[in-house]
């Protein structure tokens, strides 16, 4: 019996350690190499033996992202883009969940498969379509000049809007869901009480609807912010020279320096960026869960 | 000694609190309120009561402002309130749900309709503590809804619809949810707190012990319809149809044709072979007529011997008994097969009484001691 449950939990933890807490050991050793010539591009290897490879590491790489000003801006850049379009799909993805949420019953399964379907194609194809639509060939502008609302295409591919535009679409589905979750379980005669007590609509809303629904506003910004701060393929692709992300600035590290120290350090400092919020929100999930028990 | 009995409902200069006049409410198709007109007066505690789908909670959710009528007006102190929105009518409700907010301590859900008023603090501060006196929950002041129990729950429900001091507050089923002891004491709390605030309430439910327990006057409710409107005593002992006296108590219906045999004096024709029964009635039967006589289980006496001077009395068989502790109530099988129920308190212990199953017994009862109702 013991053994058992030892086991049951032995697999989740195995699992972290292979998949997470491993990769994560190689990655922090990579940035405390140094870069090199050589099939993997860094020294020291294990080939080197124990004892040598620890008296070579060393924080270089990380006292280089700091002296650098580039990789600040990025950090900063990419947590400013990362919270400004939080916020853009809270504004956007509330008003979705709380009409599904008063639409009528029988209609809530089809709405949440709307919100759910565009995950069933690719997300790589889902971002070159936005390059077809906001490109100054695109069917924005080609809509737009039709209306005769401007004269000549806008600009919007290869600028930070584009990116914003991206990101709100690609994570508004994480923000959706566990707002319509909250708003569903909310007794609607809560909003009748407040009526009758006083309220108008509007007092009633910011009054009852919105701190009922907090804990997935939390969650939801939350499931957005953490994928958006590390965003790569949407500002590479729909971004321009003068989006800076690091993500992308990550990626041009590996790739394109083939400064494998550089870019795990880099990742390195991402991780403990994100722990923040992460910690944040599992805290905010297992409130949620104590107030629901 | 002289005492002013309330019943301003007979007193044909008060003015209602409350008036609907010729009131129908469809949804769609259905009619939920038919041509209703009803008279609600100052301080009373007017039950509306009536089986699920009779139209009572439609009633309630009119007079707060949840739904308008399709047709006809709804006054409030001499003012039609029909087109008053829920926030701005002198009138507060007590949820079935509750609907406390979650989000809020006990405190800041009493306090909630006062903020709205934009009252100052101190003043809120005052009522708040007011109405947590009143509801006993000083000591539950800062927890919130789901920390404190379900009759708690109840009262802090109470007190936040009292906190507007409203003309009229509306309950709805207010204690189903509660169990069974907890709901009896929760009636008489009721009725005190109604008492020393002086509000006018209006309560919906279908438990019949608890509108006859509270009320000073029953509304029974069927089909979107007010079938009677009376004090508790009076819908128990003079219903206006075999649909009220069958919906409050217990009761033996025994249907046949009048014969007029004195002067407010009948008999009834109920079954072949079985001789007819004499009651008195004011209300005027013909000759031939239907006529159902409504005679209470308690109000027939049983016995092993056949009484004396009875106006009714018949031979039958105990066929069961149903043992409540105070009473036992004995179904008795007449020749004819029909079964009649008869009511006694059990003044005597168990072992002491002498009828027992497949008894031969006599039922009797007096002329006065039934209804004669036409339909």
């Amino acid at each position: 019996m013991l053994m058992r449950r030892a086991l049951l939990i032995a697999v989740p933890y195995l699992w972290l350690l292979l998949l997470f807490l491993v990769p994560f050991l190689i990655v922090f050793k990579i940035s405390l190499s140094d870069i090199a010539l050589a099939i993997p591009p860094y020294t020291p290897t294990f080939k080197d033996g124990i004892a040598e490879l620890i008296s070579q590491l060393d924080f270089e790489n990380f006292v280089f992202l700091a002296s650098d000003d580039l990789y600040w801006k990025a950090y900063l850049s990419s947590l400013q883009i990362a919270a400004l379009s939080t916020f853009m799909t809270l504004l956007v993805g509330y008003p979705i969940a709380y009409g599904m949420a008063r639409a009528p019953e029988e209609w809530r399964p089809t709405l949440m498969m709307l919100v759910i379907l565009p995950f069933w194609t690719s997300f790589l194809i889902r971002v070159y379509a936005w390059m077809g639509i906001l490109s100054s060939e695109g069917l924005l502008n080609q809509f737009l000049m039709w209306l005769g609302l401007i004269g000549e295409p806008l600009t919007i591919l290869n600028t930070n809007v584009a990116v914003y535009i991206g990101i709100v679409y690609t994570y508004l589905p994480f923000m959706i869901l566990p707002i319509y979750a909250a708003l569903d379980r909310m007794d609607e005669s809560l909003i009748e009480a407040a009526e009758d007590l006083g309220c108008s609509r509007t007092q009633a809303f910011w009054l009852v609807t919105v701190p009922l629904s907090r804990n997935g506003i939390i969650a939801g910004c939350f499931l957005v912010f953490i994928p958006a701060l590390g965003e790569f393929v949407i500002p590479s692709l729909l971004g321009g020279s003068g989006t800076l992300m690091i993500g992308k600035v990550l990626w041009e590290e590996f790739f394109n320096n083939r400064d494998w120290p550089v870019a795990s350090a880099v990742a390195v400092i991402l991780l403990l960026i994100l722990i923040v919020p992460i910690v944040l929100f599992q805290r905010n999930q297992q409130k949620q869960a104590e107030a629901e028990a | 000694m002289s005492q002013t009995i309330f019943a301003p409902w007979d007193d044909p200069n008060e003015k209602p609190l409350i008036r609907f006049e010729n009131v129908t409410k469809k949804f769609g198709e259905f009619v939920a309120i038919d041509d209703l007109s009803l008279d609600i007066y100052t301080q009373e505690f007017f039950a509306l009561l009536g089986p699920s789908g009779c139209g009572k909670t439609t009633m309630m959710r009119m007079l707060a402002g949840f739904e308008n009528p399709t047709r006809g007006t709804i006054e409030l102190s001499g003012q039609n309130i029909v087109p008053v929105p829920p926030n701005k009518r002198a009138v507060n409700m007590m949820f079935q749900s509750y609907a406390l907010f979650p989000h809020l301590s006990v405190r800041e859900n009493i306090a909630f309709g006062l903020k709205r008023d934009k009252m100052d603090k101190e003043r809120i501060e005052a009522r708040v503590a007011e109405m947590l006196k009143l509801t006993r929950l000083e000591k539950f002041a800062q927890r919130k809804p789901h920390q404190i129990s379900g009759g708690q729950r109840q009262r802090v429900a109470l007190a936040r619809s009292l906190a507007k001091a409203p003309k009229l507050l509306l309950l709805d089923e207010p204690l189903g949810a509660l169990d069974k002891k907890l709901r009896q004491d929760t009636q008489f709390e009721l009725m005190d707190i109604q008492e020393s605030t002086g509000t006018t309430f209006v309560i919906v439910t279908h438990d019949q012990e608890e509108a006859m327990t509270v009320a000073s006057r029953v509304a029974v409710m069927d089909e979107g319809r007010i079938i009677q409107v009376a004090t508790p005593a009076n819908i128990y002992e003079y219903p206006n149809s075999v649909y009220v006296a069958d919906f409050i108590g217990d009761v033996n219906i025994l249907e046949g044709r009048a014969k007029p045999v004195g002067e407010d004096r009948y008999e009834v024709l109920w079954h072949e072979g079985v001789a007819p029964v004499t009651a008195t009635s004011s209300a005027p039967f013909s000759d031939g007529q239907t006529a159902h006589l409504a005679i209470r289980p308690e109000k027939i006496a049983i016995s092993t011997d056949r009484p004396d001077n009875a106006d009714n009395a018949m031979e039958g068989k105990v066929l069961d008994i149903a043992y409540l502790g105070n009473l036992s109530t004995y179904h008795v099988g007449l020749p004819g097969g029909q079964v009649i129920k008869a009511q006694t308190a059990n003044t005597r212990r168990i072992a002491r009484r002498d009828i027992t199953w497949e008894d031969p017994v006599w039922i009797s009862w007096s002329a006065t001691a039934g209804v004669l109702l036409a339909e």
